[in-house]
């Protein structure tokens, strides 16, 4: 397996052409990306993921959002004073995005290792979005991302996501809930209401990405099973 | 898009923006140029590259790492003047201010693209910001800068002389390099921006006077020399 991947050098892929110092690389390893609401199981499937990646003899690593070092810390503290606008935020989240994708993503790819995504560009392009930044402009700016080999989306009822959130937290976050949008006065239903427009921006997305949407209303394992056939034949194929 | 038409439609006050390297002079001509406005009690607002107090810290403490590329130095001075932007540019134009930028967008794109980023990305990324009414260019020859800075300055910081870009070992050489590539972009955008140039190696109160004269075609009733109560409604 290990001799098969190093074998497949490629180029880089990305959206647009905002770096020219990096379009030249070649990249050894698989870039996997799981999408998905907050609550939907991501995280749960990426671990179960890695695990099983692992026991095949892949090195994995794990990426996501709004975890680098320099700019995540920010991020949390502007958002907790309320004081940033939304292009602002957008910005923030893209800076935050850069400094992993160069720092971490590409160089691990580089060296051959399965980048697993736990949530990528096409969540921060849904949330500027569906508060009205143009996506021309917000889809220019994440020019600079790389595109993933395989992209999936955990589709998960809204109504049954409110039942995993308040497993999970036992209350609705500000943002997860487009509390921000002032939707509604009630915060569940303007969870409600903030999902599904932000669902309808993947659905939209869909086909210009090649999002492989993935019914995650079943079961943990049944999820996992179904994950694991598709990357597994996506890994043999390539 | 049809959302930012129209916001900077709307804009009622003047910006006012001043361009140039390092040691140009351009920050000491807005300075007095504000003065100027707070004595004929015009509302006036100054904002500064890279000033926003929730991004600073951030982009400071990347600076001293070291590990700063240059995408994300290019978006979180986005992010920087995003912020400036939204909660004081902006709003503070709709209200009628003459808002005075000590650097604008074509900071970020001259930098940005001597560091290497795709120019067309830099430029649609500050698509939002609204053209402004002047641009003064400060142009000045890249040794007479470099002096000026350096005389006041015994140590020049790391993305400050442009190391990262590896242009030359010694800092001073680098700062040099980098410098004149900014002038190589600053004296492109002049043309395409149409801005306003000023020799930047004029006296101080000769360019001052060149500032206010042309600052004064901005208004259309001509500004007062005392402070006058309108009654008219």
């Amino acid at each position: 397996m290990s001799n098969l991947r190093s074998k497949n050098l490629r180029k880089a892929n990305f959206y647009g052409h905002a770096i020219p110092y990096l379009e030249k690389i070649e990249l050894k390893g698989k870039f996997i990306v799981i999408e998905g609401p907050d609550a939907s199981g991501r995280s749960t499937q990426i671990e179960l993921l890695s695990s099983k990646l692992e026991a095949d003899g892949h090195a994995v690593m794990n990426a996501g959002l709004r975890r680098s070092e320099l700019i995540a810390e920010g991020i949390l503290e502007a958002k907790r004073s309320f004081v940033l606008g939304k292009r602002t935020i957008s910005l923030f989240y893209a800076a935050d995005f850069a400094d992993q994708l160069e720092n971490k993503i590409i160089p691990a790819l580089r060296a051959g290792y399965v980048v697993l995504s736990d949530r990528y560009i096409y969540t921060l392009l849904a949330r500027d979005a569906v508060r009205g930044i143009s996506r021309a402009w917000s889809h220019n700016l994440y020019g600079f991302a790389l595109k993933p080999d395989i992209l999936f989306y955990l589709d998960v009822d809204p109504n049954e996501l409110i039942h995993r959130v308040f497993e999970k937290n036992s209350s609705l976050d500000y943002y997860e809930s487009g509390a921000d949008l002032g939707l509604s006065e009630n915060m569940l239903e303007s969870f409600l209401m903030y999902q599904k427009l932000i669902a309808k921006e993947f659905r939209r997305m869909q086909r210009r990405f090649g999002i492989i949407p993935i019914n995650g209303n079943r079961a943990i394992m049944e999820i996992s099973v179904d994950l694991q056939k598709r990357i597994d034949e996506y890994l043999l194929i390539r | 898009m049809k959302q930012h038409r129209k916001e900077s439609d709307n804009n009622k006050g003047k910006l006012v923006v001043v361009e140039g390297i390092d040691g140009s002079g351009k920050s000491t001509q807005i300075r007095l140029l504000e003065k100027w406005f707070r004595s004929k009690n015009i509302p006036v607002f100054l904002t500064e590259w890279n000033s926003s107090e929730t991004v600073k810290q951030i982009t400071s403490k990347g600076k001293r790492k070291g590990r700063l590329t240059p995408i994300t130095f290019s978006l979180l001075h986005a992010t920087d003047f995003a912020d400036r932007y939204e909660r004081n540019i902006l709003p503070l134009l709709q209200s009628g201010y003459v808002v005075l930028a000590d650097r604008y967008i074509y900071t970020a794109f001259a930098r940005d693209i001597v560091r290497g980023c795709n120019p067309k990305w830099v430029r649609k990324v500050y698509e939002f910001a609204v053209k402004p009414d002047i641009v003064f260019y400060f142009r000045v020859p890249v040794d007479i800068a470099v002096e000026r800075i350096l005389s006041g300055r015994p140590k020049l910081k790391y993305y400050e002389a442009g190391m990262d870009l590896n242009l030359s070992n010694d800092p001073y050489e680098s700062y040099r390099i980098f410098q004149s590539r900014i002038i190589e972009q600053y004296d492109k955008l002049a043309t395409i921006e149409n801005f306003t140039i000023v020799d930047g190696t004029m006296e101080i109160e000769e360019s001052q006077r060149f500032l206010r004269s042309l600052a004064t075609t901005l208004f259309p009733t001509s500004i007062p020399n005392r402070k006058r109560r309108s009654t008219a409604v």
